[in-house]
């Protein structure tokens, strides 16, 4: 242990704890802008310099690592005015246009700026304008950016895309695409990890907000909108709710005031997902079996395009099974659209998502013209907030039928895991024709990066691997191609820990609590009545009116694609 | 009334007389891959405030230059804006008043041409090619890219045997370095911009004295490849070790009685004690490596009996024989030798009599001081070193240059041989010298021309010969490899495109360099050997590098390796350096700022802990 001195405070903590940490535990709080929990510990931004007694020069709180008997102050005249005058020269090179800025009082520089006192600049602004395709899924504003280069560490050390680079030397360093390319041509997979850790507002999701309240608007037009699972984990974040308050129902009741026709669950049209999934795994096992190369799941639009992009030999291993978003919108369009008795063109269909590769999954060319708009899940409180509703008054309310019924299984679809697990509830149901323990399969529950597990349906031994994030996924993906390991299925879900933790929730400067926000999930499964997607009643009456049964002609026609480059 | 006053210190001008210091040694610590448009930007800027301002070119034009070179910056140029840059800087060129003006514009010019390439990147992609992705000066500039701050650190906490092992990753010789190395790893220390480089060396000399005998370690399991290494110098030596501990089964063909090449034949024991030679070798060639000395390659074996009994084969044959004057009476039959030859029989134990002789060398690089140094512990009564040009001009170390003025040799600068004379027995008597004068610089090195003076005779009873060496290219070009200019052609990778499976590195390739360029070069060989084999080895360590601590890094002197007086060292041939007490080890090995951790070291990581 190692003892020093916060503020007076005395302290004592384990060798090799940070000054940031060690002041953290005894609840002295240091501000912080670049730092990101070893992704980004490199001390660019400066803001969270402290004295330390006996050195000359402010010492970065972040990376510095305590010694025995240091003396700290982390609010002394020298470090104060130093980190103040940091943050001013930050300012200088920052577009404040807060009032127009998607995140306003959700930035850390904001913040930062707001309580050292900032009243005055005393700098003149040199601000760096650069040109960004404004139709993109994923806005770059340079104009905003700090330099921070968390977006750089994220997408090397967490996705391994290398979007992201440092680019020119001295006053003119600046972060843009790798190799001075366009965006188009990085293959950047639109995973949003890069904005949920800006700092600021230099990166965002199109926003897409006033396209949706123009087709509520429309009377021409049925507006039929879909929720994610994950997004019911997470949605009352950006309202300080808690998330006993922050119920799925109250999501529906907050989403009611937008004026939505139809408010459905992309919950019911995961657990299709399950039964054409399911079925589909069963179907090719044979073959699986001979060639020692897994089906990977495809529900995941990052993950579809990290392999279009890295290893496009290897799509026809993906499920042709399209996305829940994909299914949703195909049903939708056919059998809703049927039984209201309209033309599919009066439907306007939204989906609402964690993520924000779901805005460039709907434009790929197989995709077909089912969805119409995705929002995020800060996009859709951006929504609720354009109503001006108190959230502590929403009430709770119900999703609508027929496309508004999920089952346990479903909702886990938003966590590392889910999808297998669900999946595999099923085909123990459509091999054996008997339900398993629901938890029977609980071990592909987790954060970790890479997981693996083996069961036995009636006799038959299925390996299975989960993959989060896309440094692991390529890993996995590498031992697969070198044959080093050798799995029948594998879900793969391009953010770490899952949907939970996609591109398009709400923002925390130091990261979400993911396992809370699984733990919402795994609640839900646990409470609801239905755990298996086969038993959901409105996706069995799809099948007997509709599809007839998984795999049909129809169904290949609407809910699964060929996988091709773009 | 006065007439006169005396000049009186004004404290703003002391002040920018000391800034101008702290200038100098930022300049000297640039960073490699700085943006040259935005360097030479900042240096017409400077220039800029230089000029008295009395004339048009100078004021008006170093300005306008200035802002134009900031409009390439601020991508608010075209094609057209580099032409205006050229004309304008060449007016100021013909027409400024002063050197101020005109050298300023010089320095615009030279970057105009340049780093033309730069300014197009610019102009026409609006971005710079140039990025900081090499943030710790010293590794960038070490040829093998040792660990520097990394050893440095070990050293700091008296962890010497880590620091040997470390260094070990990158490069087989740290002995040797310790002792010879030129250390390029030092001219762009970032330690420059608080006060002077660190003594990298001394710290490395401190870790290689005091580490012990440090086991190699363990080889890869044997791959079956058999690889050839030709010559045992410091290139082969490094290739065959990386190789052995890639498990590949590596045979060195040497020529001379030991290993070593010019380590041993080449440096005088003074400098480089053949004990600790000879240990390295051992711990080398411990890790499975067979040897075969007095073996010619051309003469014993035929390179076909070698491509047809290995997989690969990496020359490195060095750089050993001697270049000649050409002047009448060189072939004298007695008195005039070559530093190679006489190093080379001192290599084998064979030291000619000097005693009392008056001897002269011819030449200015390290082995002229090598041998003059040589004779002076041989018992010459008098050592000349006669060069061309000024001492200012040597192309040897300073320390050397020094250490052979302390411990008695006389330099005779500007000083062109002409003539050997010769007796009726047809023995060297002395050598005719033709003075010289310093004039024009020519690719940026003053050159010598004749003096108006009279031929002078120096009396000789030795003459030595060091003007540098060459390379017996003859019976490999014959085999097919191709030589350009006197040096074997090989790509950056050591291989030889013409040739299947053969590599070539070191002297041999460079000309006359470096023993760390040697090392580089086998290093280099051995991966792309490795590759070419259908592997991948990786060679690395576990090696825990201290945490660098937040200390304030206050301006101190740099601590040199202590020496020998001269008076006690001229007689003998024992090292002649002494080396860190404990103390200075950890006042040297505590200035190092750690680029490996701080600044852009901290983001990219300033460590390559494999490859």
């Amino acid at each position: 242990m190692v003892n020093l001195t916060i503020d007076n405070k005395p302290v004592s903590v384990e060798d090799g704890t940070t000054i940031l940490e060690a002041a953290r535990k005894v609840g002295i709080n240091i501000p912080t802008l670049c730092f990101l929990k070893e992704i980004n510990e490199i001390g660019a931004c400066r803001i969270c310099v402290v004295e330390v007694e006996g050195v000359e020069r402010c010492v970065t709180a972040c990376n510095t690592v305590v010694t025995e008997g240091m003396v700290i102050h982390t609010n002394s005249a020298k470090a104060r005015i130093t980190r103040k005058t940091n943050v001013k020269l930050i300012l200088s090179q920052h577009k404040t246009n807060c009032t127009t800025c998607v995140r306003s009082g959700n930035c850390t520089l904001q913040k930062v700026a707001n309580d050292l006192n900032i009243t005055k600049l005393g700098y003149e602004n040199v601000i760096e304008e650069k040109a960004w395709d404004r139709n993109s899924p994923l806005i770059r504003d340079s104009s905003k950016c700090v330099k921070c280069m968390r977006c750089v560490q994220t997408c090397d050390k967490v996705q391994g895309m290398h979007v992201w680079d440092v680019v020119n030397t001295g006053s003119y360093t600046t972060v843009g695409v790798r190799d001075n390319k366009q965006f188009c041509d990085v293959n950047c997979t639109i995973c949003g990890q890069c904005i949920v850790n800006c700092p600021v507002g230099a990166l965002r999701e199109h926003d897409d907000v006033t396209k949706v309240l123009l087709a509520v608007e429309n009377p021409d037009l049925i507006t039929v909108v879909q929720i994610a699972p994950a997004v019911r984990a997470t949605w009352g974040e950006d309202f300080g709710l808690t998330k006993a308050f922050a119920t799925e129902k109250r999501m529906v009741g907050a989403l009611r005031n937008a004026g939505f026709d139809y408010i459905f669950d992309t919950t019911f049209s995961a657990d299709l997902t399950i039964m054409e999934e399911g079925s589909e795994l069963l179907h090719r096992l044979p073959e699986i079996k001979e060639s020692g190369m897994p089906m990977f799941t495809s529900c995941c639009p990052g993950w579809v395009h990290f392999m279009r992009s890295e290893y496009p030999d290897m799509l026809p291993r993906l499920s042709t099974a399209k996305s829940p978003q994909g299914m949703f919108g195909a049903v939708a369009k056919t059998y809703f659209a049927e039984k209201l008795g309209v033309e599919p063109e009066k439907i306007f269909c939204v989906s609402i998502m964690p993520c924000t590769a779901k805005k460039k999954e709907i434009t790929w060319k197989n995709s077909g013209d089912y969805v119409d708009a995705v929002l995020t899940t800060r996009e859709m409180n951006r929504l609720i907030k354009t109503f001006f509703v108190n959230p502590e008054e929403i009430p709770e309310d119900d999703f609508d039928s027929p496309l508004g019924t999920g089952t346990g299984a479903g909702v886990i679809f938003g966590a590392t895991g889910g999808v297998m697990e669900a999946a595999l509830r099923s085909a123990h149901y459509l091999v054996t024709k008997t339900n398993p323990e629901p938890d029977a399969f609980k071990d592909v529950r987790g954060l970790k990066g890479w997981k693996e597990a083996s069961f036995d349906i009636a006799g038959t031994p299925i390996k299975v691997a989960v993959a989060s994030g896309l440094v692991n996924t390529r890993k996995l993906v590498e031992a697969i191609r070198n044959k080093e390991v050798t799995y029948d299925f594998v879900e793969i879900m391009a953010c770490p820990g899952g949907c939970v933790n996609g591109g398009g929730q709400p923002i925390h400067h130091d990261g979400p609590d993911v396992a809370e926000r699984a733990g919402v999930l795994y609640g839900l499964d646990q409470k609801n009545n239905l755990r298996y997607s086969h038993e959901n009643p409105e996706v069995q009456k799809l099948y007997q009116e509709f599809f007839g049964e998984p795999l049909s002609h129809k169904a290949h026609e609407l809910l699964h694609i060929e996988h091709i480059l773009e | 009334m006065s007439r006169l006053t005396l000049i009186k210190e004004n404290q703003s001008q002391v002040t920018v007389e000391s800034l101008s210091k702290d200038l100098e040694r930022r300049i000297v610590a640039n960073p490699t891959g700085a943006c040259p448009v935005d360097m030479t930007s900042s240096f017409i800027k400077m220039c800029l405030a230089q000029s008295c301002g009395k004339c048009v070119p100078c004021r008006v034009g170093l300005n306008q230059l200035a802002r134009l070179f900031d409009d390439v910056l601020n991508n608010k140029a075209d094609e057209k804006t580099l032409t205006l840059i050229q004309s304008t800087a060449e007016s100021i060129y013909l027409s400024a008043d002063c050197a101020v003006g005109y050298g300023a514009a010089e320095i615009a010019l030279k970057c105009l041409e340049g780093c033309r390439d730069d300014f197009l990147t610019h102009i026409r992609e609006g971005h710079c090619s140039c990025n900081s992705n090499e943030p710790v000066s010293c590794v960038n500039m070490c040829p093998a890219h040792v660990d520097i701050p990394g050893y440095i650190a070990l050293v700091h906490e008296e962890r010497y045997a880590d620091a040997i092992r470390l260094i070990r990753k990158d490069n087989p010789l740290p002995s040797v370095c310790a002792y010879v190395c030129e250390h390029p790893c030092e001219n762009h220390c970032k330690r420059n911009l608080v006060d002077a480089a660190i003594n990298i060396r001394g710290i490395k000399k401190m870790a290689a004295d005091h580490a012990g005998e440090v086991p190699v370690p363990k080889c890869a399991a044997s791959t079956g490849k058999k690889v050839a290494v030709i010559g045992g110098g410091p290139g082969g030596l490094s290739a065959a070790y990386f190789l052995s501990l890639m498990g590949h089964k590596v045979t060195i063909y040497e020529q001379r009685k030991k290993l070593g090449g010019m380590l041993r034949y080449g440096i005088p024991n003074y400098r480089l004690p053949r004990t600790m030679l000879d240990s390295e070798i051992k711990q080398i060639l411990s890790t499975g490596i067979e040897v075969q000395t007095e073996v010619s390659i051309g003469k014993d074996v035929s390179m076909d009996e070698i491509v047809k009994q290995y997989d690969a084969c990496f020359v490195a044959i060095g750089a050993h024989i001697d270049k000649k004057l050409g002047i009448e009476g060189e072939d004298a039959k007695n008195g005039v030798i070559s530093a190679v030859s006489m190093l080379r029989g001192i290599g084998d134990d064979i030291y000619p009599d000097f005693k009392g002789k008056e001897i002269v060398v011819v030449g200015g690089g390290n082995v002229a001081m090598d041998v003059a140094r040589t004779s002076i512990r041989l018992g010459a009564s008098k050592v000349s070193i006669v060069y061309r040009r000024r001492k200012a001009d040597m192309t040897a170390l300073r320390e050397e240059i020094e250490s052979a003025e302390a411990e008695g040799c006389d330099i005779l600068e500007l000083m062109a041989p002409v003539k050997v004379e010769v007796d009726a027995d047809g023995n060297a008597v002395g050598l005719w010298m033709q003075p010289q004068m310093i004039s024009n610089v020519v690719n940026g090195r003053p050159a010598p021309k004749k003096a108006n003076k009279e031929m002078i005779l120096l009396h000789s009873d030795v003459i030595i010969v060091a003007i540098g060496q060459g390379i017996t290219t003859e019976y490999f070009e014959e085999t097919g490899i191709p030589v350009k200019r006197g040096t074997f052609a090989a790509q950056d990778t050591g291989k030889i495109t013409t040739s299947e499976g053969i590599f070539a590195g070191g002297d041999c390739v460079t000309g006359p360099a470096t023993v760390i360029r040697a090392i580089a070069a086998g290093k280099v060989a051995a991966a792309n050997i490795d590759e070419y084999l259908g592997f991948h080895h990786v060679i690395t360590t576990d090696i825990d590098i201290p945490r660098a601590t937040h200390d304030d890094k206050l301006p101190c002197g740099r601590a040199e390796v202590p020496m020998r007086d001269a008076f006690d060292r001229k007689d003998d041939f024992d090292p002649v350096e002494k080396g860190y007490s404990c103390e200075e080890a950890c006042h040297e090995s505590g200035r190092c700022l750690r680029c490996d951790n701080f600044g852009f070291g901290s983001f990219r990581g300033g460590r390559q802990s494999r490859w």
